[in-house]
């Protein structure tokens, strides 16, 4: 049965509720205090470098804040460089972190999902029935997959064709799939239309899907059949595909027949207008939408994202709950964890603000993407962002993609970045 | 300006900077996602203990072209002179760490 606070709900605004927190691991018990002496509650949904970052960044700006983050895994698995390690080029213990940072800090993290938002009455629900009351609420549900949106593409054909789109076993299970194949088979990869968790994503895993398969299976071909004509970083893209994988990678455009319209896991097939592709390994990153709980939230419109205020991050659909990451719609800032943990911070520094009744001030934000290529070889898209007509919109002037014409040792240290951002970024909001 | 002008102008840095502390500048919380609070060994600069000027140099030159860079000459563009100031000034002054010693 659940458990509910015991006030009436509309006393329970100023009120938070903590019930069965040692049998869900997290560390303190916290019991209801007189209205008035206790802090203020901010629960934040989601433990990705969005949650996890601003709830870090909440408790260091708001000390006096009480922060609840509530998050089912135990470990964080990241998905930038994710595709190294599909390539071989990592192992997946270097993109795993875990909570205790987070909890030194004095946030507490409750190792269950949440259920359910009630907007109105400012209260959570997690898996065993606890429910949380809170004065502000930060959801940062990441991405769903869409297993509804091409034919044939469910949970099931996954594990045949799998998405890897979000890191950890499905990883795993397309480089397995990758190292078992034998030299001279064929890879298919399916890359959906725009919006999408990282854009240049599906083009650095094509890129390094190449690279394996020219270092371990050279009569082997990747085949990426796109959604789109367009994507990121695509000159760059394109130039180093040309001058490293000729012959071995074909990138198939929207225009060229490139749009997936169902899937055959039993045959391995996947089907667009113009030809069947017959694969030895698949790799479906499917269309995707705000995690589920951001719907159950009613935080996510018709599109599946989150319509947000760009100063506050403030839903425009419900008052008191603020979205970040890929979950929201962030204008031109891109679905990255670069993103993610800048929004993250302004967020956090907002919700200070508006809860010591202080009038919180508009921010720029950066976002950067790295992408390896092949080992050695990094490029780069950066981008300031500001509030704009009710949106975040690029700065104009700012921003851009890494030069077309810059030599071996640029791509060289651009590579080196992109293992010192990460490195940088996990240790700052983990670590 | 006379002793009592200084003295005004203290009292009001002193009455100030708690809160300039806690209000991060346009921008600012963005640049902790490449470099590290503390020296990492890691091959982006840290920000930490580093003079105002030799920040605002740095940005201004990176947004001219002046000093060659890989991502810092593309970011650096989207700021106004009165953004990098106010950017070096508060890295200078402790940046996030500085946050942690101020309450409301």
């Amino acid at each position: 049965m659940p458990q509910v606070a015991s006030s009436p709900r509309g006393a329970a605004s100023r009120r938070w509720f903590l019930k069965g927190l040692a049998a869900s691991g997290a560390a303190a018990l916290y019991a209801p205090r007189v209205r008035g002496q206790q802090p203020a509650h901010v629960v934040v949904v989601g433990g990705g470098f969005a949650g996890a970052s601003c709830a870090r960044t909440l408790k260091r700006l708001g000390p006096e804040l009480a922060v609840t983050l509530i998050e089912p895994s135990l470990r964080f698995t990241a998905c930038p460089f994710s595709n190294p390690v599909i390539a071989g080029l990592r192992e997946m213990d270097a993109q795993q972190f875990g909570y205790d940072a987070l909890r030194r800090d004095g946030v507490a993290v409750v190792s269950q999902a949440a259920v359910a938002v009630d907007a109105e009455s400012r209260h959570v629900t997690i898996a065993d029935g606890t429910v949380f009351s809170y004065q502000r609420l930060v959801m940062a549900p990441g991405i769903d997959l869409r297993f509804d949106a091409t034919p044939g593409y469910d949970a099931v054909a996954a594990e045949a064709m799998p998405h890897a789109w979000k890191a950890g076993a499905q990883t795993l299970l397309l480089r397995r799939q990758l190292e078992a194949m034998d030299d001279g088979g064929v890879v298919v990869m399916s890359v959906p239309a725009s919006p999408y968790r990282c854009p240049p994503g599906p083009y650095e895993r094509a890129s390094l899907i190449a690279h394996y398969l020219k270092t371990h299976k050279p009569r082997s071909k990747l085949i990426v059949l796109d959604a789109k004509d367009r994507f990121s970083k695509q000159g760059l893209f394109e130039a180093a595909w040309q001058s490293l994988y000729p012959g071995l990678l074909e990138w198939v455009s929207l225009s060229f027949g490139g749009q997936v319209t169902e899937v055959q896991p039993a045959s391995m097939m996947l089907v667009t207008d113009f030809a069947r592709h017959r694969a030895d390994v698949a790799n479906v990153i499917p269309p995707q939408r705000a995690g589920a709980i951001a719907t159950a939230a009613g935080v996510a419109d018709q599109t599946g994202w989150c319509p947000i205020d760009p100063v506050t991050f403030e839903s425009r659909l419900q008052p008191g709950i603020h979205v970040i990451g890929d979950a929201a719609i962030a204008g031109a800032m891109p679905k990255s964890a670069f993103a993610a943990d800048s929004q993250a911070k302004v967020c956090a520094a907002v919700i200070v603000d508006l809860l010591r009744d202080q009038v919180p001030s508009a921010q720029k934000l950066v976002n950067t993407c790295y992408s390896l290529v092949a080992p050695d070889y990094g490029i780069s898209v950066a981008g300031v962002y500001h509030p704009r007509g009710g949106l975040l919109a690029e700065v104009e002037g700012a921003g851009g993609t890494s030069p077309a014409d810059a030599g071996p040792a640029f791509r060289l240290q651009e590579a080196r970045y992109a293992e010192a951002w990460f490195d940088t970024i996990t240790t700052a909001v983990f670590g | 300006m006379g002793w009592g002008g200084l003295t005004f102008v203290a009292v009001a840095v002193a009455l100030c900077c708690p809160a300039m502390a806690q209000q991060a500048p346009s921008g600012a919380v963005s640049c902790s996602g490449c470099h590290a609070s503390a020296g990492s060994g890691g091959p982006v600069a840290s920000l930490a203990d580093r003079p105002a000027e030799e920040i605002v140099t740095a940005l201004l030159q990176y947004r001219s072209g002046e000093r060659t860079a890989t991502v810092m000459d593309r970011i650096a563009k989207g700021f106004s002179d009165d953004e990098i100031h106010a950017i070096a000034e508060w890295f200078a002054a402790g940046g996030e760490q500085s946050a942690r010693r101020s309450q409301p």
